[in-house]
């Protein structure tokens, strides 16, 4: 029975792991250029960023084909309107893997000294969330799908560090290392941004191997604004 | 000025909270009905030796649809006739335990079946009209049962064609044989048939396996309309259509109930593999 229908769930599976390691290789190529000085693989990631793109069209369209002719229920149609979601994130990864790059490549970022480190170990632990979470699709793993939610907090604690690194940056050298402070916010950013999609990539398993999500907080109440668009606290 | 506090709806000319909390723009089903029109309490039914069911135990909600599904042989059928015995034409058949409409046991000897399958109509497989007009397959019912009015007959009439979205393309031909109709006409008049006699419960058994796909849509159509007025208990072997109509599902297999709950959790989120692996067409 359904063997067909199973080769298809294989192919979207192959198809993911390929998404997923196009956007490890993407960070990884940033990550390089930033420490190598290569602007050439700034530009490979910029070019990559456009796969990826091409990726999420062809994976979209072969989860609406199986919807249409397999009607899934159950188990399959978590699987399959997972990986229709997740792609929309591995997208958002590309695309700010090759923000990243395009910063490099229009600023002679020197990375060096206190900064180094941290960058570093942000770079790492983003490109492994990104490979943690389409394993943990590929292979039902809840346990890894809350081990890459769980990691978010260890990015999220790395982008304060250099953040706060940066404002001593500002506080000691002032203007000739505004530019370079300004765009090294940015690619902390943008790191901490990769690991967001990872993690919404985590819970999206988490949904297809349990059928719930994890909680989700209530809305707040519409907020009010002060005249220069702050909100203020009742 | 820059301190002075402003609010969204002094921004944007609109309070903005009440935009999100005017009515609901998703059709979100109503809440099911907590009376229950059947109560089946551990029964087993046996053809000769054969053992067709097996400790079924259910509650059919009033007001809803109930769709029974499961491989073929595993018993749905069989229990949908026994709501309104059917089963009692089969010689070697005999049925163990109880099953109860609104608190009467049907089962009783001192039942009168005419009058129970009066109340639990019933809707086959295959179209079948009676070899007579339009009219009179919607009036047979009611006359066995003493209706002899014309004018009542003829209100009668009308307003179970219309129940079951005919009488427009009828009502011009009341007196022709109902075997000139069309299989998706034949199958909503067997529909309006069972309706005249005023039923309160509707069994349906593959109602539309028969039908091409448009007359399949209107007969979902109708089906569902008519669970506002009656209970509705169905076979079906098109798991979509119990996806996209009924509101409890119980999946058979081997004379068992494995699982029954609502049917969005039952096709979401079923508890019992075996549920899952039909469902998902590992086997069947």
């Amino acid at each position: 029975m359904r063997r067909n229908f199973d080769r298809q769930l294989g192919e979207l599976n192959v198809a993911l792991i390929r998404m997923g390691a196009a956007c490890e290789a993407i960070i990884n190529k940033a990550i390089r250029a930033l420490f190598n000085h290569d602007l050439s693989l700034a530009r490979d990631a910029v070019r990559d960023d456009k796969e990826i793109d091409r990726m999420e069209r062809e994976i979209e369209n072969f989860c609406l084909q199986l919807i249409l002719q397999q009607q899934p229920v159950a188990g399959d149609l978590r699987i399959i309107s997972s990986a229709l979601k997740m792609i929309t994130d591995l997208e958002r990864i590309g695309d700010q893997g090759a923000d990243i790059a395009e910063i490099i490549s229009m600023d002679n970022l020197d990375l060096t000294g206190d900064l180094r480190p941290p960058v570093v170990q942000m770079a790492e632990a983003t490109c492994r969330m990104v490979t943690q979470s389409i394993d943990a699709y590929v292979r039902r793993d809840l346990q890894l799908a809350e081990h890459v939610i769980a990691s978010d907090d260890i990015v999220d604690d790395l982008f304060v560090r250099i953040r706060s690194l940066l404002i001593e940056t500002i506080a000691k050298h002032r203007e000739e290392m505004a530019e370079k402070v300004i765009d090294l916010l940015m690619i902390a950013k943008y790191f901490e941004r990769i690991g967001d999609h990872a993690t919404n990539i985590a819970e999206w398993v988490v949904f297809a191997i349990t059928g719930h999500h994890k909680d989700v907080p209530p809305a707040p109440d519409h907020p009010k604004m002060n005249s220069a668009g702050s909100l203020i606290d009742d | 000025m820059m301190n002075q506090e402003i609010t969204m709806e002094e921004i944007l000319g609109h309070d903005v909270a009440r935009d999100f909390t005017d009515e609901a723009v998703l059709d979100i089903p109503a809440p099911l009905s907590d009376k229950i029109a059947f109560e089946i309490r551990d029964v087993d039914l046996f053809y000769g030796d054969f053992q067709a069911l097996k400790n079924v135990n259910m509650d059919i909600r009033q007001n809803a649809i109930t769709t029974f599904i499961g491989p073929s042989g595993c018993g749905k059928s069989t229990l949908l006739r026994c709501l309104n015995r059917m089963n009692d034409l089969i010689e070697s058949c005999r049925v163990e335990g109880t099953i109860s409409l609104y608190g009467e046991n049907i089962g009783g000897n001192n039942i009168d079946v005419n009058m129970l399958r009066k109340r639990v109509g019933m809707v086959f497989q295959k179209p079948n009209p009676f070899p007579m007009s339009i009219y009179d397959n919607i009036a047979y019912g009611p006359r066995t049962h003493g209706m002899r009015s014309r004018a009542k007959l003829d209100d009668l009439v009308e307003s179970v064609l219309r129940e079951a979205v005919l009488w427009d393309e009828v009502k011009d031909s009341l007196r022709k044989s109902a075997l000139a109709l069309s299989g998706g006409q034949q199958q909503r008049l067997c529909i309006a048939r069972a309706l005249a006699v005023r039923p309160d419960v509707l069994l349906l058994d593959e109602p539309t396996s028969a039908l091409d796909p448009i007359s399949t849509s209107k007969i979902e159509d109708l089906v569902m309309r008519l669970k506002s007025t009656y209970t509705i208990v169905m076979v079906t072997h098109n798991m979509q259509q119990a996806v996209r109509i009924s509101d409890e599902t119980a999946f058979f297999l081997l004379g068992e109930v494995i699982e029954m709950t609502d049917t969005k959790s039952l096709f979401a989120m079923p508890t019992d593999r075996r549920t899952e692996a039909y469902i998902t067409g590992r086997f069947g």
